[in-house]
């Protein structure tokens, strides 16, 4: 056993180094890590870093701090995972992910029998411009997709509100992937490889669904939909 | 009464933050209150022209929180209302000059003197956001019916939220009727619609708003004109009335020339 209880333990992952915090309260953690950094900053030079805070609930201003004090020491804060919501959310709000991909960007690939392809992301909304939702299986918005706010999902994205910003559905090439809006205006639409930008819109509106028809990115009224 | 601190911010720039915090103050200390405005815009100041107040600055924010003076003389005392005070920007220094933590701490303090405590915001989401934000009680996010200063009150209202500062109050700034009318500018329900927030104030297009601050005569001062009127409609919901909002009618040819408002 360690003698000194070790608030940080680092493993290198796929995209670069996860590093993960124990349980203290946050000033004190976040200044002992960025000391751990000082202290081996040829290690850290240039890293991609994921941040594992445990439950510290952290605000913005604390997040953005350590971000750019990481940032000077030419460290790349990626991503933050965290059980707290209002942390995930406030790592949302940075542009932050939240969940770790298996294939961070985005080549076209299959998806593995055991990955969570199946499991959902729930979403409180409205999701506001600047937030961003990052997420390997589906993603359910309740509330608005304001313009401004970006989803990514290995899977189908269901927006119960209105649909503005941008989403890309199936981000890891899954062709199979849907999106749902009850108003579907979206400032671009990508499922897959292929996107869209939508039409101007006239006459009422309802409730579309759009998927990939033929290599083709197309919106139906749901109500022709569901009669199939 | 407990007093309580109010920023009001934007995201986007002009949109009439500025303005809006001297009818908003004045509107206040008219009605009897005890008002002080801060000008948070540490670098690139305004709120002192506006209110005319310029020429009266000694100290000013940064001052305060280093040190160099007290609290008290810093503050600027109106000269038509006994109780509205001004603490400027410091015209010379940056944002990084001052922290969250010392807003708090000077908010703190001016909470013993006053009622209310009406901060400036600078546009943006950085430093000077996060130092105009950290010791509200309640914040006014102010946008105008266009899309690009829409865009940024959604950012700015998510961001809110994230901090623990939600739920905001919207104003909405230079709403022109006739526009609205030609359905040439986004109306006050396609805003509260998109933004689903608490509306507190609209403000109507009033040339009368920039003639005011030219001068450094707050429109609210008196309550003639519609966009002074909607000004003091803010501060009495502030105070907890409930206020109907105005009736906003485009002028007929025949009422602009006889220059009614």
């Amino acid at each position: 056993m360690d003698e000194t209880p070790s608030l940080i333990h680092i493993k290198g992952i796929r995209d670069g180094l996860l590093i993960t915090l124990g349980e203290a309260a946050w000033p004190d953690l976040a200044a002992a890590f960025v000391k751990n950094v000082d202290e081996r900053s040829s290690f850290f030079h240039g890293a991609r870093v994921a941040l594992d805070v445990g439950t510290n609930e952290l605000r913005v201003a604390e997040l953005s701090t350590l971000r750019d004090q990481l940032s000077e020491r030419g460290i790349a804060l990626w991503a933050v995972l965290s059980e707290s919501q209002v942390t995930e959310r406030t790592a949302q709000n940075l542009g932050l992910a939240t969940r770790l991909l298996k294939s961070r960007p985005m080549p076209v690939r299959e998806a593995t029998e055991e990955s969570p392809k199946d499991a959902a992301r729930w979403v409180k909304g409205p999701l506001r411009s600047g937030g961003r939702v990052l997420f390997e299986g589906n993603v359910i918005v309740l509330g608005d997709v304001n313009a401004g706010a970006e989803i990514v999902a290995g899977g189908s994205v269901i927006v119960w509100g209105r649909l503005r910003g941008v989403v890309h559905a199936g981000a890891q090439g899954d062709e199979k992937a849907v999106v749902c809006a009850l108003e579907m205006a979206p400032t671009q639409l990508r499922i897959a490889s292929e996107i869209a930008i939508s039409p101007k819109k006239q006459g009422k509106i309802q409730p579309e669904f759009a998927c990939l028809k033929d290599g083709q990115l197309v919106a139906e009224p749901w109500q022709e939909m569901a009669g199939r | 009464m407990a007093s309580k601190v109010v920023t009001v911010a934007s995201g986007k720039g002009g949109v009439g933050k500025t303005t809006s915090v001297a009818n908003i103050g004045v509107a206040l200390a008219s009605r009897g209150q005890r008002v002080t405005c801060i000008d948070g815009d540490i670098g690139l100041r305004n709120l002192d022209v506006v209110l005319g107040l310029e020429n009266r600055i000694v100290y000013d924010l940064v001052d305060v929180i280093e040190g160099r003076c007290r609290l008290r003389q810093a503050m600027i005392r109106d000269k038509r209302l006994a109780e509205m005070y001004l603490i400027p920007a410091a015209q010379t220094r940056d944002k990084t000059a001052i922290s969250p933590s010392d807003m708090v701490r000077l908010c703190d303090e001016l909470r013993q003197e006053v009622d209310w405590i009406i901060i400036d915001s600078p546009a943006g989401i950085e430093r000077g956001f996060k130092n105009a934000i950290a010791a509200a009680d309640r914040v006014l996010v102010m946008t105008n019916p266009e899309i690009s200063a829409v865009r940024d009150a959604d950012r700015v209202i998510g961001l809110l939220d994230a901090e623990g500062k939600g739920p905001a109050s919207l104003i909405i700034n230079r709403l022109d009727p006739a526009l609205v009318k030609r359905g040439d500018m986004l109306t006050v329900e396609d805003v509260v619609d998109l933004l689903a927030v608490e509306l507190i104030g609209v403000i109507p297009e009033d040339e009368n708003v920039i003639v005011a601050s030219n001068k450094g005569q707050p429109l609210s001062l008196d309550g003639r004109s519609k966009a002074g009127q909607a000004f003091q409609n803010i501060a009495r919901r502030l105070m907890g009335e409930q206020v109907p909002f105005l009736e906003l009618e485009p002028q007929n040819l025949f009422q602009r020339l006889l220059g009614r408002k």
